[in-house]
């Protein structure tokens, strides 16, 4: 599914941000990226994501070196990548279904299919009645569920989330941790970087954790189980 | 609530609110370039068409030593030749009364009644396609009436014509300019837009957009602003082009041109906003794509 071979990263002509990063994700596997604040996790995700180039070494997605990819390829590689970013990056011009239906139409796919499944997610995400309000009009946790919502819209081979549980309380995190775990199930590769230590010990999955601008694969350790918020969805 | 027109949100941007005005005023010069141009073209051919197969005989009038009859005989004589020369169809003496009518607004009445010695000019209208050799005839016509001129009219015509191809080269010239200069501000206003909207860019880029799919969202906003500028430039210069011809039509004269349009020449103009919006639509393609290449 991804991976990385003695991978380096800089900004421009700035210091590595990450050296000799060499992993590789198995499909349908569930990794947290974890790090101190500054270590490099979103960078990592960028690269993931293929909003930046490695300065040096190898990236092989879904079986393909990016390297060798035309740009219209790259765009499509894409469209298998869901991407939850940590600002959401709505667009406040549109409608929560406008913000949930831009992959599909990107995509291409017509606009009454593009509808019909947009109302379903938004509904699932509890977000029904707030189909055409604008995202400036919503709270963080309504903006938060509009943004997963456009990551999941597309069925992606590949979901990012760029610390998803940033702005909300442990409570809604863990409801959002076993929302990403139902769509693993489904086979969806989940990758979330979280500076959240505590999220990490209590769902027991593998880690890439960033240290000294390199990354170790940490192993998962038993779950640790809790009553409350378990079996639930955002 | 929100309505979806477009991802980029380009209808909010000032580009939008000026735009328009830049492009109708450069329609608006164009459609007087370009009808400027057509005008003349039409004098060229007024005047080609006018004076082909015409050439003017000058006899020179009755010398001091000459009697009435001698140079009324040396005339008809020049007649004579002339109507008997092969690819000549007719020629015709003007009346001296017509010609001092025509002489009157550059001499005055005072000078032509003293007596002022007038030549003779005699129309002589030629078969276009097996015209006379006019060398040899004002050779033959001197023979009988030295001093005859023979004048077609090429030399006249001849600067008359470069004139109106210079103003015709010339309002092409201001065509091209004015396109020229719309595809430039397209340029500008489609990197401010880029610019504006960077953050949306990237995320249409991020979640799978392709390039043309970015590119569409602006050619389709620069086509519209183009087109919406065009057609008032166009209606901005028709109502011009309708008063200066009323104007002229109230001034008749020959030299001047009539601003009269036909059907065709109105729908060459009535192509002037599609173009503008073509140009603006190209343009702005091939502004984002050059700048989205630049993007991971």
């Amino acid at each position: 599914m991804v991976r990385f071979e003695d991978v380096a990263m800089r900004y421009g002509t700035g210091p590595e941000i990450l050296r000799d990063v060499t992993f590789s994700l198995d499909p349908g596997s569930f990794h947290f990226v974890t790090g101190p604040s500054g270590a490099g996790k979103s960078s990592l995700l960028k690269l993931l994501y293929l909003a930046h180039r490695p300065s040096e070494g190898r990236i092989s997605l879904f079986g393909r070196d990016i390297a060798g990819l035309k740009r219209s390829e790259i765009a499509l590689m894409r469209r298998r990548i869901g991407v939850v970013f940590q600002d959401f990056r709505l667009l406040p011009h549109l409608s929560a279904l406008d913000n949930v239906a831009l992959p599909l139409r990107v995509s291409g796919q017509p606009d009454d299919k593009v509808d019909q499944n947009v109302c379903e997610l938004l509904t699932w995400v509890g977000l029904a009645d707030h189909l055409h309000a604008s995202p400036d009009t919503l709270s963080g946790g309504q903006q938060q569920r509009i943004a997963i919502a456009r990551a999941v819209i597309g069925r992606p081979s590949l979901l990012i989330a760029d610390e998803p549980t940033g702005n909300v309380d442990d409570r809604i995190a863990i409801r959002l941790l076993y929302l990403f775990e139902e769509l693993n199930k489904l086979g969806t590769t989940v990758v979330i970087a979280t500076h959240n230590e505590s999220l990490v010990h209590r769902f027991s999955h593998a880690a890439l954790r960033i240290d000294e601008c390199t990354v170790k694969v940490i192993t998962p350790q038993p779950r640790i189980e809790a009553a409350s918020g378990q079996g639930s969805a955002a | 609530m929100p309505t979806r027109t477009t991802d980029v949100p380009l209808a909010t941007d000032a580009s939008g609110r000026f735009l328009p005005w830049l492009v109708a005023l450069m329609v608006y010069l164009a459609a007087i370039s370009l009808t400027a141009g057509m005008a003349m073209q039409k004098i060229i051919l007024r005047w080609d068409q006018g004076l082909a197969g015409r050439v003017t005989i000058q006899m020179p009038p009755k010398s001091p030593g000459e009697t009435e009859a001698e140079a009324a005989s040396r005339h008809d004589r020049v007649l004579q030749i002339l109507r008997s020369t092969p690819g000549v169809r007719s020629a015709e003496a003007l009346d001296p009364d017509d010609i001092a009518d025509l002489l009157e607004p550059w001499l005055g009445e005072h000078i032509l009644n003293q007596d002022l010695p007038l030549p003779i000019l005699v129309a002589v209208s030629v078969e276009r396609s097996t015209p006379p050799d006019l060398p040899k005839l004002a050779v033959k016509l001197n023979e009988v009436s030295p001093g005859v001129v023979v004048d077609d009219h090429q030399r006249w015509l001849g600067d008359l014509l470069d004139l109106a191809r210079t103003v015709e080269t010339i309002s092409a010239l201001v065509v091209l300019a004015v396109g020229l200069s719309a595809a430039i501000t397209i340029i500008f206003v489609t990197r401010t837009g880029l610019s504006i909207h960077r953050q949306v860019i990237d995320l249409l880029h991020l979640i799978g957009a392709q390039d043309s799919y970015i590119a569409r969202q602006f050619q389709n906003h620069a086509a519209r602003l183009g087109l919406r500028g065009g057609v008032v430039g166009l209606v901005l210069a028709g109502l011009s082009l309708l008063l200066v011809d009323h104007l002229l039509a109230r001034n008749q004269s020959a030299l001047l041109p009539s601003l009269s349009l036909t059907v065709w020449e109105w729908l060459i103009l009535a192509l002037l906003p599609v173009a503008t919006a073509a140009v603006a639509m190209i343009t702005a393609r091939i502004t984002v794509t050059h700048n989205l290449a630049r993007l991971p």
